[in-house]
């Protein structure tokens, strides 16, 4: 079963086949994880650049570490180390790269759609790596294998997603991802911070935190950003915790065994109590583990390029 | 010399006219009828075609002086003639702006060199169109100014705003505005809901049109002032204006061709080419936009013509320029969208493009009367037209309407008597249709 | 599973044959000491546990049975990528006597990809081979240690094997056009 595309630019247009495929080979990378050498010579002479435009040290690891452990060759752009800063255009950025020989581009970028525009421009295979407030699809794809691991099945589970949903990208693709793969969505969050039409979604829209995780079997907690209240989007930091803040008091809304997830950096205290992130139903540290099976498994799938693809 | 348009089926909207006959052009002038043909002329047989006014579009950007790589008055000039425009009305935004009569007569002057038609300067509100001091319009009235308007910069300042229309009054002076509330618009580049949620993009709340087009039109009623609403997008927009003109408030507005033709989906897969200010609207705002012409709300439709260079808009969505040209393609976007789906008569939709700007801007033109400029558009209801961004007149083709199939097309445009545009075209049908070649 | 070629071995003698591979393994390793049994992905891993059962019924004796997908050592991923099944090795094969264990040995390319496998998990005592079917046509030094049966074959004909794990029956088919 071959992915119906090159590039992975977010789940919205993914099939859930794909998403099985990707969760599939991930879940057989973890294997070669556990190995007490981590190396497999897959990637040989294969070349992936990491093109970060906004800075990110866990995502970029992640995908570095995963290129490393296959043999791919990696180098790593980003403003301040190349000549995004003298102002060249992202078009010709991406055409001097793809001359060297890129074979695979994983893109950051605080536009949304800017790994869209770059796809249009190589045929390399390009993965968003997170763009905007769209998608971050490697990492809805870590969350799924998490929660499939953790609870043996996502079809038929119901996931709370809390916090700021409106500049999230990992709201929209674990959205994306977990609805196509059966589970239910919540969003939950102040008003202010659930974006325009929400209720236009395939998810639950909920503003009462316990009313939107009661009954749920995933709760995963989005970090809020300090400049949101300064742009009047919620009174403080503190009304925000007392409202939205998960802590051991309010989690006993959810079901006794429910998952506890965190895309990171956490801001203990704010949206998550230090005793929840510690506790038995917390996974953060798996997704991060899973993050690196995960992109080993794109890395694997989309590096195939135009031969990957199914014929159309 | 004179023109014999022949067998052709003549829609003047301004006289009322919609039936078949020949319209003779002695001199420049439309001739009335039996008028002498001696001495040189020409016949061409127009039949199964339409021979209305010259279009006027009165919103473009021809990006002259300061940005001649987009468009130029000559480019502009010759992209309107090919989509049936005998008169245009370019904006003030050029660099430096249009804001005193120096650059209202460069204008003028270059237009007299470089244009094949008429070009109705508009000159800048303010100063440096930076919305802080008002422009000397009575100089650029003076000097030739159709009209002011703030266009791309509307002007926060309600009380700036205020004696800006007090002080047009004196001129009886169009007012021409964009009607955007910055601040709520908030860096948005496109339509705000359901698909800029999804496309996680900044959006533009209808909200923010609405609020400002109710501000002006209250403005233009204490001021006494004309006011004309340009680019109406969203339904609020036409509800507003539709209460004000109840009301009995001079105010006009327009509407374009994307803003009946497309919806913000047009957006998806990051089309920069379907980014524009007022952004594309949703599927209900495209219907009361359609209701509004129907019923007269909506006075004219211009075309917001706003040339982008490839580099303005082949780079990520946000980065990239507001706008999409639209002179070429405006025609068929009418006939295809509202006149063959019944929203108006072909009479009606001319009007929209001929003598309601020309009357709202208070120029001549826009008729077939006997003694009237010779400007005049020869249509092909019929015709299947297919837009191909790379067969565009204009020097840029940022088109947001690339590959659509339309019905309808221009077959040649008339400018003071002389074929601008399709003279040939028309010249060698009829002489395959004489030798008898299908 | 039907195919429209010539069954060259039926069940008996597929059973015939894998029961006297696990003798010659006994024999050849002189016992079941140290012995270890990988099956590569997918139809090498139902032979190696019938082989690892039946050593047992001979000597009373567990043999280890591990699973090798070779996916990520293949040496044709610029044209065609495997789906990459779990490699489940559930022993240290650090000095062990492996036998590695498929059903057609071919090019010889399989057996390369699953040999730099097996070396990256740990240094073995040594590796043998044993297949079920050695059909020639080999593009690298490959040799097997124990072979059901020497089929000679066309480069294009394809043999298939059936086991009954799998593919519910036991056969080994050959037919003309392979692809």
């Amino acid at each position: 079963m071959p992915l119906h595309r090159k590039d992975l630019l977010g789940l919205q247009e993914v099939e859930p086949d794909e998403i099985r495929l990707i969760l599939d080979t991930a879940l057989s990378m973890k294997e070669v994880l556990a190995r007490p050498i981590r190396k497999v010579p897959t990637l040989r002479g294969k070349s992936i650049v990491t093109l970060f435009y906004e800075p990110s040290t866990r995502t970029r690891t992640s995908f570095e570490l995963a290129a490393k452990i296959m043999s791919a060759d990696i180098s790593s752009i980003s403003p301040g180390g190349s000549s995004i800063v003298k102002g060249e255009s992202v078009k010709d950025t991406v055409a001097t790269l793809q001359a060297m020989g890129a074979d695979m581009f994983v893109v950051r970028h605080q536009a949304s759609g800017a790994p869209h525009f770059i796809a249009s421009q190589v045929p390399a295979a390009v993965i968003n790596a997170g763009d905007g407030m769209h998608e971050h699809p490697s990492q809805g794809l870590l969350d799924m294998l998490t929660i499939l691991e953790r609870k043996g099945r996502l079809d038929g589970l119901k996931v709370a997603i809390v916090g700021d949903i409106t500049h999230s990208r990992v709201a929209r693709s674990d959205m994306w991802g977990l609805t196509k793969m059966g589970a239910t969505v919540r969003f939950v969050g102040p008003s202010t911070l659930l974006p325009a039409e929400v209720e236009k979604l395939p998810v639950e829209v909920y503003t009462d935190l316990e009313e939107g995780i009661a009954d749920c079997d995933v709760i995963n907690v989005l970090r809020i950003q300090l400049e949101r209240q300064e742009r009047g989007l919620f009174p403080s930091i503190r009304e925000y915790s007392s409202l939205f803040g998960i802590s051991r008091e309010r989690l006993r809304a959810a079901k006794p065994d429910v998952v506890v997830m965190h895309p990171g950096p956490m801001n203990r205290g704010i949206e998550i109590t230090a005793e929840v992130a510690d506790s038995e139903n917390a996974v953060v540290t798996t997704q991060v583990t899973n993050g690196v099976a995960v992109r080993m498994a794109l890395c694997y799938l989309f590096l195939g390029g135009a031969a990957n693809v199914a014929a159309a | 010399m004179w023109l014999l348009l022949k067998g052709g089926r003549i829609v003047d909207p301004a006289s009322g006219l919609d039936e078949t006959g020949d319209l003779l052009i002695v001199d420049g002038k439309i001739a009335g009828a039996g008028k002498d043909t001696d001495g040189a002329g020409e016949t061409l047989d127009v039949s199964g075609m339409v021979v209305v006014p010259g279009l006027i579009d009165m919103h473009v950007h021809l990006r002259e002086p300061g940005f001649e790589h987009k468009e130029t008055i000559a480019t502009g000039s010759r992209a309107a003639a090919a989509g049936g425009f005998t008169a245009i009305a370019p904006m003030p935004n050029t660099k430096p702006a249009i804001d005193n009569r120096a650059m209202v007569e460069f204008i003028l002057s270059t237009a007299v060199k470089d244009s094949d038609i008429r070009i109705l300067p508009v000159g800048a509100m303010t100063k440096g169109m930076d919305g802080k001091e008002m422009a000397e319009i009575g100089e650029m009235v003076a000097a030739g100014a159709t009209a002011v308007s703030d266009d791309a910069f509307p002007i926060a300042n309600s009380d700036l705003m205020r004696r800006i229309m007090e002080y047009c009054r004196m001129f009886d002076l169009p007012i021409l505005t964009h009607c955007e509330d910055k601040v709520l618009a908030a860096d948005g580049v496109m339509n705000e809901g359901v698909v800029s949620t999804l496309l996680g993009l900044r959006g533009m709340p209808c909200a923010a049109e609405e609020i400002m087009v109710a501000r002006n039109i209250t403005l233009a009623a204490m001021a006494r002032s004309r006011l004309h609403v340009q680019h109406v997008s969203c339904a609020g927009s036409v509800e507003v204006v539709r209460q004000a003109k109840r009301r009995g408030i001079n105010v006009t507005c327009e509407t374009c061709p994307q803003y009946f033709s497309l919806t913000d989906e047009a957006v998806y897969g990051y089309n920069t080419n379907a980014k524009m200010n007022p952004p594309l609207r949703t599927a209900a705002d495209v219907e009361a936009i359609k209701q509004g012409l129907a019923e007269g709300v909506i006075d004219a439709i211009a075309t917001d013509h706003a040339p982008h260079a490839p580099e303005d808009k082949e780079v990520e969505y946000n980065a990239a320029a507001f706008g999409t040209v639209g002179l070429e393609t405006a025609l068929p976007l009418v006939i295809t969208n509202l006149v063959d789906t019944g929203v108006l008569s072909l009479s009606d939709a001319i009007a929209k493009m001929t003598i309601n700007p020309a009357s709202i801007l208070k120029v001549e033109g826009g008729s077939l009367k006997e003694g009237a400029w010779a400007d005049v558009t020869v249509i092909d209801p019929l015709a299947d037209f297919t837009v191909k961004a790379s067969e565009l007149k204009s020097k840029s083709k940022n088109t947001a309407f690339d590959g659509m199939a339309l019905k309808g097309a221009v077959v040649a445009t008339i400018y003071n008597g002389s074929i601008v545009h399709g003279g040939e075209t028309l010249r060698e049908s009829k002489a395959r249709a004489t030798a008898g070649v299908k | 599973m039907v195919t429209d070629g010539a069954i060259v071995m039926d069940a008996d003698e597929i059973r015939r044959a894998i029961t006297r591979i696990a003798h010659e393994i006994i024999e050849r390793n002189k016992g079941p000491e140290n012995l270890a049994i990988i099956g590569i992905q997918k139809r090498g891993v139902p032979i190696a546990q019938r082989l690892g059962q039946l050593i047992e019924q001979i000597e009373g004796v567990s043999v280890p049975v591990g699973s090798l997908n070779i996916a990520l050592y293949r040496d044709d991923f610029a044209t065609r990528q495997a789906p990459v099944g779990k490699t489940e090795i559930p022993f240290n094969v650090k000095d062990k006597r492996v036998v590695l264990v498929d059903e057609v040995l071919f090019t010889g390319r399989t057996i390369r990809s699953a040999l730099d496998a097996i070396m990256d998990m740990g240094r073995p005592a040594y590796i043998q081979l044993a297949v079920l079917i050695d059909r020639g046509h080999r593009e690298l030094p490959v040799r097997a240690d124990y072979v059901g049966r020497n089929l000679p074959t066309a480069r294009k004909e394809s043999v298939e094997v059936h086991l009954r794990e799998i593919d519910g029956e036991d056969a080994v088919v050959i037919s003309k056009s392979g692809d």
